[in-house]
């Protein structure tokens, strides 16, 4: 199976470890990952809340780069992925918008390059069955709290992999690899994104609040699928805990690195020593190789 | 009360309604967007009484709040509108427009990290997060923020040092180049 690969701005900084055990996963399972060439951001909010030419121009760029590569383009950031499907979107139809990206890049497109998130690939294109098969270390007893925040999510017109109120993909690949998903009522709320950056206590507050009801589920640790949610509960989980006047502790794994365990792949291969949060004590209750 | 700017209130209307997921007049008050917003507890106006404020012609009140600015486009509010309107669509509107008529507070810290991240692009055709981090607090004056987890990303390798490599960078240009112009 080969897919065109989007990895985004943050998988060669802040996510390093996002693509090293997206990489290792899909190397162990067979998905061929050809990296798009010359691949540009995506514009990602900044393009969106600055100017709605630019904002499906640049996604475009890469979706007309990915049309002679014949394949549905998988990307692993939610951003990217809603981006790049909000372009498809815009491209398909006639209007204002269309015209103007016309102008801007010179080169006709229609929304013909199908975007498809990895964790919509795993579940719905290989099949639970199928990853089961690969688990050499179920994760026994390892309570987590799948987060799926926002733009994986929503809007619905845009996502549609999946309920945007309830829903269930990630819980049932962490299902399939022997752990046990929490039932918790924080899976799609808001982390804050960008504001840790610019009203960082705004996201604190988001960013406990999540947290706080992962623990409260009993959970062990959390599984995200986003660059920026990640780091928002792991780089970012002491400060929001301190502004609550808290203590907490939880691992927040992506959800490719709870996989590749899972698979018996090695610990370092899929950057687990980049995580803040130690995940040490969770690893060691699954009784896994501790990094 | 704030002036009625019934010119500005008028094309801000117009260009919401021209497209069918946009058309506010539907909004009925139902508060479920109001309801699920994660960051109305820090905001100056809850979605639907920005919906209500645009069509009450008080545009400049909306274009100049911090709301607009706090919204992070989370689309819960999308999700959940029972009449399809597309209210994260909508913010983006607002903030368009409140960068382009420079009705936006001149320190909002939103708007310098945005106009940063695309500098960024422009210029290396992806975002160096390192170069962009440090333009952002050059300009908005955090300079000391976040200072104490450098180390920590350092050491565990979770920032790039250098600029990334690889981008078409001369179509982001040109990309850029010609939006520029078309307004």
């Amino acid at each position: 199976m080969k897919y065109a690969f989007f990895p985004g701005c943050s998988l060669d900084s802040t996510a390093r470890d996002f693509r090293k055990s997206t990489e290792a996963v899909c190397e162990r399972l067979g998905i061929e990952l050809e990296e798009i060439p010359g691949w540009v951001c995506c514009g990602s909010s900044p393009g969106h809340a600055t100017n709605s030419t630019l904002a499906v121009a640049l996604p475009t760029l890469n979706l007309l780069k990915a049309e002679p590569m014949e394949c549905d383009v998988v990307t692993t950031c939610a951003a990217c992925y809603s981006r790049l499907r909000a372009a498809n979107e815009e491209m398909a139809r006639e209007g204002d918008v269309r015209q103007r990206v016309d102008e801007v890049i010179g080169q006709p497109y229609r929304g013909t390059v199908r975007v498809r998130h990895l964790l919509d690939v795993l579940v719905n294109d290989l099949g639970l069955d199928l990853i089961r098969d690969y688990v050499e270390r179920p994760l026994t007893g390892l309570k987590v709290a799948a987060y799926y925040g926002c733009l994986l999510t929503r809007p619905p017109k845009i996502v549609a992999f999946d309920d945007p109120e309830h829903p269930t993909a990630l819980d049932r690949l962490i299902r399939a690899v022997g752990a046990e998903p929490v039932d918790w009522p924080a899976k799609v709320e808001c982390c804050g994104a960008g504001l840790s950056l610019t009203s960082p206590d705004v996201m604190r507050r988001l960013a406990f609040g999540i947290l706080e009801m992962a623990e409260r589920a009993g959970a062990d640790c959390v599984a995200v699928a986003c660059p920026l949610c990640q780091s928002n509960l792991d780089l970012r989980q002491r400060e929001s805990a301190r502004a609550a006047g808290r203590d907490l502790t939880l691992p927040v794994f992506y959800f490719t690195q709870l996989l590749g365990l899972a698979f018996g792949l090695d610990p370092k291969a899929l950057g687990l020593g980049k995580l803040v949060v130690s995940p040490r004590a969770v690893l060691e209750k699954v009784g896994m190789p501790v990094a | 009360m704030a002036e009625v700017d019934d010119k500005l209130k008028e094309s801000l209307i117009e260009e919401l309604e021209r497209r069918p997921e946009t058309q506010i007049s539907l909004c009925y008050q139902c508060q479920k967007c109001a309801s699920g917003c994660p960051i109305a507890f820090a905001s100056d106006w809850l979605p639907s009484q920005i919906i209500r404020l645009i069509l009450l012609g008080e545009a400049r009140e909306v274009l100049s709040s911090r709301a607009i600015w706090l919204c992070v486009t989370c689309a819960a509010c999308t999700a959940r509108c029972p009449m399809g309107i597309d209210l994260a669509q909508v913010m983006d509107v607002l903030r368009r427009r409140a960068i382009v008529e420079g009705a936006a507070p001149a320190a909002t810290p939103e708007a310098i990290f945005n106009e940063a991240f695309l500098k960024s692009v422009r210029q290396y055709g992806r975002v160096y997060e390192m170069g962009m981090l440090l333009r952002f607090k050059m300009r908005s004056g955090a300079f000391l923020r976040d200072v104490e987890k450098l180390p920590t990303m350092l050491a565990k390798g979770k920032i790039a040092l250098l600029p990334p490599k690889g981008a078409d960078c001369a179509a982001v240009r040109e990309v850029f180049e010609r939006t520029e112009k078309q307004k």
